[in-house]
């Protein structure tokens, strides 16, 4: 019965995980694509090698594009799902649609905006690629270093709530995920790797699309999810209820 | 008889029951990691570390990887 729930959620997380991907993908579409389409030309003015096209512009840039958001839509929508099943009933009074869009807004700033501020999304032909590597296993780990610091924060926020009250636990909380996350971006490294003549609006323009999809991905996932959660987990009210004990009770 | 109980739990800022943890793990262990392979894929095959060879991978999934946020090359 539980495990059925927990598999329907999960179910359900992955649906509204692609269709928030749907809606991200317009956006990555139409705010994004111009500008990775004016960083390669950049690249391909400035660059002296030219490497074998594999798979065309025009694929990256369309189906290319939709396997990659879309993927990464269902993907986290099924993580939420199950971080949802644990967060239900566990994270203060709130209900199955204001669970699902504070699950959505703490996954939009754990898994993206945290390590963004840190590691910020870079066009083509920003970064070298020497460092790939530490640059790849860095954003990870700010990742998860920051999935676990809010993991702990609302764990903190739920142990002090009984001594300080919910106002001031969440505060308390909120400060302690601040500062944690302000000690991992002053210990770890940076890098500045932008090309000295590449377009600041350009690089500006790009990281302000990559942050408008994630917004658009956990924004909508929160929304359609919730719904969807509410009537699963409330699948027989009033209507449903009365109908079914309606019968045995006529014969 | 029972209607009457059954009316006041269906408000609508009723808080859901909690599911219990036993129920989920199972859940979790195994799709979080298909999850997190699928994730893989998108955001670092053929970039800092390999499983397949050639770049196809790569070069497919190149724009969202940079609009995903994810290091590309």
């Amino acid at each position: 019965m539980n495990s059925a729930t927990v598999r329907n959620l999960l179910v359900r997380g992955m649906l509204a995980g692609l269709a928030a991907g749907l809606l991200a993908l317009v956006v990555a579409y139409f705010l994004g694509e111009p500008r990775v389409d004016a960083a390669i030309a950049y690249e391909e003015a400035h660059s002296h090698e030219h490497g074998v096209e594999t798979v065309s512009r025009t694929m990256q840039s369309t189906a290319g594009l939709s396997t990659g958001v879309l993927v990464y839509g269902i993907a986290f929508g099924g993580i939420a799902a199950l971080a949802y099943c644990f967060a239900l009933g566990r994270i203060g009074r709130f209900g199955a649609r204001a669970s699902a869009l504070l699950l959505a807004a703490a996954g939009l700033i754990a898994v993206y905006v945290v390590p963004f501020l840190k590691y910020p999304a870079n066009p083509p032909s920003v970064g070298d690629p020497d460092t790939i590597g530490r640059r790849t296993a860095l954003y990870f780990l700010m990742v998860l270093l920051s999935v676990l610091l809010a993991v702990a924060t609302v764990i903190l926020g739920r142990r002090l709530a009984p001594r300080l009250g919910n106002w001031n636990a969440t505060l308390a909380a909120g400060a302690f995920f601040l500062l944690v996350v302000g000690l991992a971006y002053a210990f770890l490294p940076s890098f500045n790797e932008v090309p000295k003549t590449f377009p600041a609006t350009l690089l500006w323009q790009f990281r302000l699309a990559a942050l408008a999809i994630q917004v658009t991905l956990w924004t909508s996932f929160g929304l359609v999810f919730g719904l969807l959660a509410e009537r699963e987990l409330a699948p027989k009210p009033a209507r449903a209820t009365t109908a079914a004990q309606a019968t045995p009770v006529a014969h | 008889m029972a209607q009457s109980v059954a009316q006041p739990t269906t408000t609508p800022t009723a808080v859901p029951a909690k599911l219990p943890i036993g129920a989920i793990v199972p859940w979790a262990v195994f799709f979080g990691i298909l999850m997190l392979v699928l994730l893989y894929f998108v955001g670092a095959e053929q970039g800092a570390t390999t499983v397949m060879s050639g770049d196809n991978v790569h070069e497919w999934v190149h724009d969202a990887r940079h609009l995903l946020g994810f290091p590309c090359h």
